[in-house]
């Protein structure tokens, strides 16, 4: 096995407040290798969105990591300065996010922010920056690239401006790019274009994705592994077609099962009663035993380790071999 | 057959009477920019064209599914339905009373009939009022009903009180039904989760004991786990209280779930009408077979998919013809010129306003 690009290990992070401490991510532990794209799904509150952003170090202050790690080609990025996060961000990380109309500056033509990004991570004077913004333009496939470069952004529609912003982010050519959520604000058709876009640019460059999102049919199109979080964790993490198809997890299971699905004629959906537990009121043991329907002793009393299930990792008591109740190494292999 | 009855046909597949009939309905928006200003750039009246002739009936106890994307006129038909719009030309019926009577005193008894679902549960509450006043609200313009028998649906003549113990009991019973708990009552909006918000919508609009219930993309704005829980609620409901939905969804998967019969929508107008089998399986216009592509699917695990080109036109300046025409891959002349109009081929109750389907092209 490659050294991984990037490795997570127990990452902790928490937003300190007035009434005691919230734990937003919990003993998050991943790696993603050179060129693959690992799909991170879960509902809205699991810490999806967070997990990106303590990689960009942008975590919204009071949010801090406490405990953990997050290493980027096996150098430490967690606990770097601003100042010496800087170059990081944008040349070795890029990142795209959910809303394409507040991630351009309205005020500036893309042009110029395009040109901007490429002269703070690569030395090229301005002719040949705009050259080389024209060209990821085009490849990003915006029509006549060459005269919509000195437009601004409220000129775009709404897929080309994520196209925007995903020229933005291949900028610098990174090694990672965090996209989180990037087409839950368009609709299906464009969707479907943006998708085979990145998926496309991503690996004729290798760059490594991590893609996060809450449509379970964007990830099983596109990433080649898959983490379920729940409530700041990881549940199960393993190959697209394993947790889609065999998920081991009880709440992969009913997450599964609660898609509509566009082949089977199921009268009823699965439903999962209840609702994500607030950070306030994380339940003890296995934060998911209140609304598990196999919950059983152990369940709610000590929280189980992501261990080894078939070819996937999944934290349940249930997983064979987890009776033992030998923790074992987190940091996920393929 | 001909084809005005096969479009009579698609537009009833059963004898039932339809208790919505919408006739080439249509809603224009002026978005004109101030009279000095058009005067000054010599600019005409800019008209959006939100819906743009719709014609469907939705019968007793089916759910009709509404799918489009953004900008297709979903909600504006949604709105038109309840009257929170004006028509600009044609006419919407339901049970056989016009519209337009919902916003004059001689449309009280036909208001209680008609209730609205939002999308945003976090929006469409009071978050000043305690669940309780939201729910009851409805019941102290209406009255609860006393119903002699159990199935008191469409006896306009029952008696209805307005007591304040009464409501509260009521109110209790419609907590109960969208499975909430009668202490949730005197709690705010703030203190429920999404989920919970709109099953508080679902109790407010079940207030009345409603015939037809519109919902505009009810579960847009919850999560998959949740949006079960709700459609589920939904599907329930309609069995026990034989409730007619229009449902409108960007969302193919879940309007497939809900939905007997589905309308696709495209720039103001329907493009394809059918019951829901024949729109996933046997899809007749090139929009519906893009959109069902364009579906990221589960079971497509690393294969990939044509994604088409072009996107959804300006609706201030719909293209010429057949407003898909730029993008459609069967697109020629005629398709540039006229627009096609909803027409049924064979005898599958489909109706598709497509000249290449219509001249077997496709």
């Amino acid at each position: 096995m490659t050294l991984p690009l990037l490795e997570i290990r127990h990452l902790r992070v928490e937003f300190p407040s007035r009434r005691g401490t919230l734990l937003a991510l919990d003993d998050i532990s991943l790696t993603i290798g050179p060129g693959e794209v690992l799909g991170v799904v879960g509902e809205s509150g699991a810490g999806k969105s967070l997990t990106g952003a303590a990689i960009i170090g942008l975590l919204e202050p009071p949010g801090r990591v406490t405990r953990g790690e997050i290493l980027l080609s096996g150098r430490r990025i967690d606990n770097l300065s601003d100042e010496a996060m800087r170059p990081i961000r944008g040349r070795e990380i890029g990142a795209i996010f959910q809303d394409p109309l507040t991630s351009l500056n309205p005020l500036y033509t893309i042009g110029r922010q395009l040109v901007e990004t490429i002269q703070t991570h690569l030395r090229l004077n301005s002719n040949q920056a705009r050259l080389r913004a024209i060209e990821l333009l085009s490849s990003t496939g915006i029509p006549a690239a060459a005269d919509r470069i000195d437009h601004y952004p409220h000129q775009f529609s709404g897929g080309m401006r994520q196209r925007v912003v995903i020229a933005l982010a291949l900028a610098a050519a990174p090694k990672l790019v965090v996209a989180d959520e990037p087409t839950t604000a368009l609709d299906v058709s464009i969707q479907a274009q943006i998708i085979s876009l990145l998926k496309r640019l991503c690996r004729e460059q290798g760059t490594a994705v991590m893609l996060i999102t809450h449509d379970m049919g964007v990830i099983a199109e596109t990433a080649d592994r898959v983490a379920v979080m729940y409530a700041g964790r990881i549940v199960e993490m393993g190959p697209v077609a394993e947790v889609i198809h065999r998920p081991c997890h009880p709440y992969t299971v009913g997450l599964m099962g609660s898609i509509p699905s566009m082949q089977n004629d199921a009268k009823r959906l699965t439903q999962i009663d209840g609702a994500m537990p607030r950070l306030t009121q994380i339940p003890s043991g296995c934060a998911f035993h209140p609304r598990c329907p196999k919950a059983f002793a152990p369940c709610s009393v000590a929280r189980p380790e992501l261990m080894p299930a078939g070819v996937s990792l999944a934290a349940c008591w249930l997983v064979e071999g987890s009776v033992a109740a030998s923790p074992m190494p987190k940091a996920a292999g393929r | 057959m001909n084809v005005d009855t096969a479009v009579e046909a698609a537009r009833q597949p059963h004898p039932a009477p339809a208790l919505v009939e919408v006739d080439q309905a249509a809603r224009y928006f002026d978005v004109s920019p101030p009279f000095l200003s058009r005067l000054l750039a010599r600019a005409p009246r800019t008209i959006l064209k939100a819906v743009d002739g719709v014609s469907f009936d939705i019968l007793r106890g089916e759910t009709l599914g509404l799918v489009g994307e953004s900008g297709c006129g979903k909600s504006t038909m949604a709105r038109l339905l309840v009257g929170l719009y004006r028509l600009t030309r044609g006419s919407i019926r339901i049970e056989g009373q016009p519209v337009e009577i919902l916003a004059t005193p001689q449309g009280r008894a036909l208001r209680r009939r008609v209730q609205m679902i939002f999308q945003d549960p976090y929006a469409s509450l009071n978050p000043q009022w305690r669940v309780g006043r939201i729910i009851a609200e409805p019941l102290t313009l209406h009255g609860v009903e006393i119903a002699s028998d159990s199935s008191g649906h469409g006896a306009s003549e029952n008696r209805r009180v307005y007591d304040a113990a009464r409501i509260r009991e009521h109110v209790d019973e419609l907590l109960n039904q969208v499975g909430l708990s009668t202490a949730d009552r005197s709690k705010y909006p703030h203190q429920f989760s999404g989920g919970q918000r709109q099953r508080i919508s679902i109790a407010r609009a079940l207030a009345t004991q409603p015939d037809f219930l519109v919902c505009d993309e009810p579960t847009s704005a919850l999560d998959v786990s949740v949006q079960a829980q709700v459609l589920n609620l939904m599907k329930d409901l309609q069995e026990k209280l034989g409730l007619t939905y229009l449902f409108i969804s960007h969302n193919l998967a879940v309007v497939r779930h809900v939905a007997d019969r589905v309308g696709v929508m495209y720039c103001g107008r329907i493009v394809e009408l059918a019951p829901r089998a024949h729109v996933f399986a046997m899809p007749r216009h090139p929009y519906t077979r893009m959109l069902l592509d364009a579906i990221p699917d589960l079971e497509m695990t690393g294969k990939s998919r044509v994604p088409v080109a072009g996107e959804v036109p300006n609706p201030l300046n719909p293209p010429s013809g057949c407003s898909f025409h730029p993008r459609c891959p069967h697109a020629n002349e005629r398709c540039r010129h006229e627009i096609p109009e909803l027409k049924g081929f064979g005898m599958d109750f489909s109706v598709v306003a497509c000249h290449a389907v219509e001249e077997r092209r496709i």
